[in-house]
């Protein structure tokens, strides 16, 4: 396959936190990657390593076949980067904007190129608004354009629909489509799932450390999980019941439904068929949701990394001689 | 892929034009620094106080006395405003600082003056503020012989010249009018660029930081030497906006002279101007926030104003305060102003001016294009 991205152990430190730790990604030219992870698990870090704005501390790779550490400028000449906080000039007219960033990549009848960047956008009419006026799903439509002025060959997107409407973003995501059947590559970061569920493949990270990566189905399989799904009367009660019981790692809501999930089957099927024998409420094994196996991966991430952090610590406290 | 690049320079400089239009409060702060300035040091500050508050106590009541106040009324220094009834209700006047003077004429004031006895008038001033007496005082030395000049008649004109009637202390020897406006409003041009370009430079860089804007800006193909001359090209313009403000004041407020060049001064005040919008761009290199910037661009602007000679005279300051006062560009571009306006100072005179504002440009954009980060690191 033609990789756009392929790094390894790429490690980024802030002050002695270990913010991105030993990351390999590989992305295919016309792939649309999504990128997950809680908050503050080093997703925006990451991306900024990718395009040259944060120096690795760690690692090595190339994207667009350039060596990450060495030819940053090159890189990105070819790459669009959307930061997740808007950071067009507010002060600045949507073509203004515009035309700012396809003078600053030299962009070949930079005239042409930004009023069809308009005319695709539907802002047209509006180009003399300030930026600054625009709503927030609008700001991020304009964003959208102005990193793909220059025709970029790889694509960063750091949470492009955060705030966005469902009608917005399934445009938004249709035309992320087309642009991937053209041939550009798509790194996407997101925090909803039916976004996840629309990338060709998946990377989900925490604390800076890859813990699952693939399709959707791939990642779902893998992690290897048994759900229930519990309806009726008086959930609530029932849910603080379910967590007293062996065997349940997570119990969560889902609307009007519990998600009791498990890797270990056997014993929580057993604790429940008895706690739910002859009750008034429903249990049926479901295949577990994208959501019920981060929910799972991000618990054990917790888990694996509190004990690191203890160890860590009582390694410290090892008597002095 | 070139290290610069023409057409991404005129980007930024497009794009700091546009806001800079658009930000009202800078536009606000170009044309009304120097209005203020100007109006600030051109009339309010004057150090040539007038119209101060007189008493005089005159018991002789003749002619001569009543022409010495009539002369002293039409000075302008002293406002004469009451005849004391008594020699305690005048010094309580002055105690209280409700006169500046008391003045007080003899009984036989005018038969002595007449016999040629040279009578003594005791003008009492409150002499708190130096400053402010002095001028008033070298004014009626001067004013008290020329009165008598006139008015003794014929036969007495041999009491002419010689001593005065009355000995005064005298703090300014020459000019009596002492216009400081000639001075202060050709400074007033540097210190008002010293001001408004370092500290509209000094936000340039940490506004981008703080608005989020820089994150994109870094991850296009622009250059640092285009980020940092791209900023400094569109405040020349409003450098020389300004120095044109400063200098129509000069004409039609002040009167000031412009003996030498104005094609000269207007040539040479570039480099000025691109010495203070590089301090301020370093500046904005430097500070973590615009608040920071503002700081620092007032620690520069300080010393310029106290060091460099507009305050005050260079030579009176001592030797280490010279020294650091012959760094700042302030302190030269002051010798030039006042050279080529009021001396008529052409190319040659003004040359050993010139250098030393150039050198401080080239060091300080040189920490400039270090510090300026082409990462978020
Ligand atoms: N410049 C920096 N200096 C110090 N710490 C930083 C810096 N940038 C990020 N961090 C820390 O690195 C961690 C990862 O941040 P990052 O922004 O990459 O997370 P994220 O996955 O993008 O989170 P979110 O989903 O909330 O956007 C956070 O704990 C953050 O506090
Ligand atoms: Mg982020």
């Amino acid at each position: 396959m033609d990789l756009v991205i392929d790094v390894q152990g790429i490690t980024k430190r802030f002050g002695g936190k270990t913010v991105v730790n030993g990351l390999d990604m590989q992305v295919g030219r016309g792939e649309i990657h999504g990128f997950l992870g809680p908050n503050g698990s080093g997703k925006t870090t990451f991306i900024r390593m990718l395009c040259g704005l944060l120096t690795p501390d760690a690692g090595s790779g190339a994207c667009l076949g350039l060596d990450v550490l060495r030819q940053q400028a090159a890189i990105r000449l070819q790459v669009g980067y959307m930061t997740q906080r808007f950071s067009l000039y507010e002060d600045l007219s949507i073509r203004e904007n515009l035309d700012f960033v396809a003078r600053l990549y030299a962009v070949p009848d930079r005239r042409a190129a930004v009023a069809e960047s308009l005319e695709r956008l539907g802002l047209a009419g509006r180009s003399r608004q300030l930026a600054g006026q625009l709503s927030g799903g609008w700001k991020q439509r304009l964003a959208l354009a102005a990193c793909l002025i220059h025709r970029p060959k790889l694509l960063l997107l750091d949470e492009p629909t955060a705030g966005v409407d469902p009608k917005a973003r399934r445009e938004f995501w249709d035309e992320i489509h087309q642009l991937a059947a053209g041939g550009l590559t798509v790194l996407v970061t997101t925090h909803y799932m039916d976004e996840a569920e629309r990338c060709h493949r998946i990377a989900y990270i925490a604390y800076g450390s890859l813990l699952a990566r693939g399709t959707v189905p791939e990642v779902i399989a893998r992690a290897g999980l048994a759900t229930w799904e519990i309806g009726g009367p008086d959930l609530p009660r029932t849910a603080a019941r379910l967590r007293a019981l062996p065997g349940l790692e997570q119990v969560v809501a889902f609307g009007g439904t519990l998600h009791v999930s498990t890797r270990d089957r056997a014993r929580a099927q057993a604790s429940l068929a008895e706690a739910f024998r002859g009750g008034a409420q429903r249990c049926a094994e479901i295949t577990p949701g994208l959501e019920d196996v981060f929910i799972s991966l991000m618990g054990a991430a917790r888990d694996n990394f509190e004990r690191g952090a203890a160890a860590s610590e009582t390694r410290e406290e090892a008597p002095r001689p | 892929m070139s290290w610069f690049s023409p057409g991404r320079l005129r980007a930024v400089v497009l794009k700091e034009f546009v806001q800079m239009r658009r930000d009202r409060a800078t536009f606000a702060m170009i044309v009304g620094i120097p209005v203020v300035q100007l109006l600030l040091f051109g009339y309010a500050i004057n150090s040539d106080p007038r119209h101060l508050p007189t008493v005089v106590l005159d018991a002789d009541g003749g002619p001569y006395a009543r022409a010495i106040v009539q002369a002293m009324r039409r000075s302008g220094y002293f406002e004469v405003r009451d005849h004391a009834p008594s020699e305690a209700a005048a010094r309580e006047l002055l105690q209280l600082g409700r006169a500046q003077f008391v003045l007080n004429i003899p009984v036989d004031f005018s038969r002595r003056l007449l016999r040629g006895e040279r009578p003594a008038v005791l003008l009492e001033a409150d002499a708190t503020d130096p400053a402010a007496t002095g001028p008033a005082l070298a004014a009626l030395s001067l004013l008290m012989a020329g009165v008598l000049d006139r008015d003794l008649p014929g036969p007495l004109a041999e009491l002419h010249g010689g001593a005065g009637p009355v000995e005064l202390l005298v703090h300014r020897h020459f000019n009596p009018e002492n216009i400081t406006q000639y001075n202060t409003v050709p400074g007033l041009m540097g210190v008002v660029l010293t001001m408004t370009m370092v500290i509209i430079t000094a936000l340039a860089i940490t506004r981008e930081r703080e608005r989020g804007t820089m994150e994109n800006l870094l991850a296009t193909p622009v250059r640092p030497l285009e980020v940092l001359t791209g900023k400094i090209l569109p405040y020349i313009a409003v450098g020389y906006l300004q120095i044109s403000l400063v200098l129509g004041a000069a004409r039609l407020l002040f009167d000031v002279p412009m003996e030498g060049s104005l094609a000269l001064l207007y040539a040479v005040a570039l480099l000025f101007i691109v010495a203070n919008l590089s301090v301020g761009i370093t500046f904005s290199t430097l500070a973590k926030n615009q608040l920071q910037a503002v700081q620092m661009a007032f620690f520069f602007f300080l010393p310029s104003l106290l060091l460099s000679g507009f305050m005050f005279p260079f030579r009176g300051m001592p030797g280490w305060a010279q020294a650091v006062g012959g760094c700042l560009p302030l302190t030269h571009f002051l010798r030039i102003a006042r050279g080529v306006l009021l001396k008529g100072a052409g190319f040659a005179d003004i040359a050993p001016e010139l250098w030393p504002i150039a050198l401080f440009m080239a060091a300080v954009m040189a920490v400039a294009l270090k510090r300026y980060r082409r990462t978020l690191d």
